[in-house]
């Protein structure tokens, strides 16, 4: 009775048109959206060297990777929360608080080596205290996060006195490994990148992180452990944070309880950010946030060296940043339109 | 009363002459009669469920076939949706019993009921957009390499999903193509290849048709028809509408006041006479109603 004639009209589903090389390059393009930031990059790279010469030279490429290490490590640790469409920022806070730890434990005599161990353990229980809050008492990440800086903060003043330390451990192979060799705090925030982007991009774990962002409801309903998918992702952002923070310290060799956490922790958002990572959930690169963090170090690294005051720094930064979002957003629309 | 009416409509229904091909319909009718007995799927018998003061369902005895599309069909607060809800583990029901394959089962929850191979199909909330076809497809079940490291195995996945798709004739881009970039009919084609894949014998489908144009319809009516004869998944199908259940199913079920009041096989009928009546049950609950007020 009930005829079906649709057998017959059903069209093949349309397939994409082989492409040409023009139109690959072009789709790589608009299907990456660390292309916009890498594009940016360059220009940075190539203004900068062609204005000074000095750009290129050995210390200057050394301290920028020291100042793009700790952003990008920050910044991809985001990458795994931002995926999760949660933001976790208490992670510049971590970076500080771990060497206090290190330096409190010295004072009651415990060998650096295990101040060291037991800083990074204590990190990562706070990380893991920030995911129970979030995934059991349903604290929003935002309010969540924003408490425990704070109350990390202030431990910092309190147990300082608000004065002003030395670093522990600044000396030796033990501290060169650490952080004083030119390389070292560099090679550690690469290896770090390295490791998160391995996970988020070959991993089950990374692959229901970005399924827990995606789809929470549906996610858990193919049974992925949602819940200690989250909670892990707030345990890996504190304990990197955490021990690029040693290295920062150890290679600066003082300690300023005042520094504030929250800039150190929002560059890092910003690199994720302007590298194309979407603040609501499904969307990460971690790729795009190591150049977005390279951005910052050559933006930041190259008005310095030729010569124009820090204080513009801060305007041109956000400039970037409203450009490439501005660009990467209107590069999304064009995308969705072509599928 | 329900008896009076439901007698009622079994002698007065003359589907049988309205029928074009009578004789073709009772051959039909008799191999499907050969067929119940050894090879129901699930059967529900008496299955009742109220929530609070409110009776929803009162006795619901059911039974589908293997490789059978059955639709649902009533109204409005008939029930449809809980007794989907029961089968599908979410509610228990206060009384009855379910039989899968023969076997009596309990559902304590809806993992309870994807174990014994049943599971509910939604369009949108089963997947996850920003994933691809194939990522979608092997959600929790996927194929790793190194052990511990569980690193993904994406080229041995991606060549399933395009052998699998392949097999039940599901046309897409690419397995590489995100599900966000893709129609409802795409979507729910994918989702339905998902549940298969899964090894689920039994898929309940709410509204699969829902907000489609014809032919992203097509696709899915294709898939669920394929699925069925060459697969031998049974499904069970709730619509509104009935130019999608006509179109889906092998046999309906019209379920009104918590009871199964009619069982046709969609050969045997037509959209016409089912209208007719759902229609008139809907007069003579107005009639009676009005008699009601009256005494």
């Amino acid at each position: 009775m009930s005829t079906t004639p649709k057998e017959e009209t059903l069209a093949p589903a349309p397939r994409f048109a082989e492409r040409g090389l023009a139109r690959r390059i072009s789709d790589l393009f608009f299907m990456r959206p660390e292309a916009t930031i890498f594009i940016v990059a360059v220009a940075l790279i190539a203004y900068f060297s062609v204005r000074n010469s000095a750009f290129y030279s050995y210390t200057n490429v050394v301290t920028m990777a020291q100042y793009t290490a700790p952003i990008a490590v920050i910044g991809a640790g985001e990458v795994l929360l931002l995926d999760l469409a949660e933001i976790d920022l208490s992670a510049g806070q971590i970076f500080l608080t771990s060497s206090w730890i290190v330096v409190i434990l010295g004072y009651h005599g415990v060998p650096l080596g295990w101040g060291i161990a037991i800083s990074l353990f204590i990190c990562s229980l706070i990380g893991a205290l920030n995911g129970a809050v979030v995934v059991w008492l349903k604290v929003p990440s935002f309010v969540a996060t924003l408490g425990v800086n704070y109350v990390l903060a202030g431990w910092v003043l309190v147990a300082s006195s608000d004065i002003t330390t030395e670093m522990p451990g600044t000396t030796g192979k033990f501290g060169a490994i650490m952080g004083l060799s030119n390389w070292a705090e560099g090679l550690w925030g690469l290896g770090l990148v390295l490791i998160i982007w391995a996970l988020l991009k070959g991993t089950v774990f990374g692959l229901h992180t970005t399924a827990t962002g995606g789809n929470e409801l549906g996610a858990a309903e193919a049974g992925v452990r949602v819940r200690m998918i989250k909670v892990w992702c707030f345990i890996i952002i504190a304990f990197v944070s955490a021990l690029i923070g040693l290295c920062d310290s150890i290679r600066i060799g003082s300690l300023d309880p005042a520094a504030p956490g929250l800039t150190e922790m929002l560059a890092g958002v910003t690199a994720a950010v302007i590298g194309g990572t979407a603040l609501t959930g499904g969307k990460a690169t971690v790729a795009g946030t190591l150049i977005g963090a390279i951005v910052l170090g050559v933006l930041e690294d190259g008005f310095n060296l030729i010569g124009i005051s820090a204080n513009w720094f801060i305007l041109v930064e956000g400039a970037v940043i409203l450009l490439a979002m501005a660009v990467n957003v209107q590069l999304g629309r064009m995308t969705a339109k072509k599928m | 009363m329900n008896d009076t009416y439901l007698a009622g409509t079994s002698d007065s229904d003359g589907f049988g002459r309205d029928t074009p091909a009578s004789g073709a319909g009772a051959e039909v009718s008799i191999s499907r009669h050969r067929v119940e007995g050894q090879d129901v799927i699930l059967r529900t018998e008496g299955i009742e469920k109220s929530f609070g003061p409110l009776i929803v369902l009162s006795g619901i005895d059911l039974q589908l076939r293997r490789g059978e599309v059955l639709g649902v069909v009533g109204d409005n607060g008939s029930g449809k949706s809980t007794l989907v809800k029961i089968l599908c583990g979410f509610h228990r029901q206060d009384a009855g019993k379910i039989f899968v394959e023969g076997k009596e089962v309990e559902f304590h929850s809806v993992k309870d009921a994807r174990r014994r191979g049943i599971e509910t199909v939604y369009q949108d909330l089963a997947l996850v957009p920003a994933l691809t076809v194939y990522q979608n497809l092997f959600l929790n079940r996927e194929m790793t390499r190194y052990g511990w490291l569980r690193w993904l195995s994406n080229k041995k996945m991606r060549q399933m999903a395009r052998d699998y798709l392949n097999d039940i004739k599901v046309q897409i881009p690419s397995v590489d193509a995100l599900i966000e970039n893709m129609s409802g009919g795409q979507r729910q084609a994918v989702a339905l290849a998902r549940a298969t894949h899964q090894n689920s014998k039994i898929l309940l489908l709410d509204e699969p048709l829902a907000a489609m144009g014809a032919k992203e319809s097509a696709l899915v009516i294709d898939l669920v028809k394929d699925l069925s004869r060459n697969r031998g998944v049974s499904m069970i199908i709730i619509d509104h509408n009935y130019t999608h259940l006509f179109e889906l199913c092998d046999r309906l079920n019209v379920l009104q006041e918590g009871r199964i009041t009619l069982d046709l096989n969609v050969e045997d009928t037509t959209i016409e006479a089912l209208t007719e009546i759902m229609v008139s049950e809907y007069r003579r609950r107005i009639a009676l109603g009005q008699q009601e007020l009256k005494v």
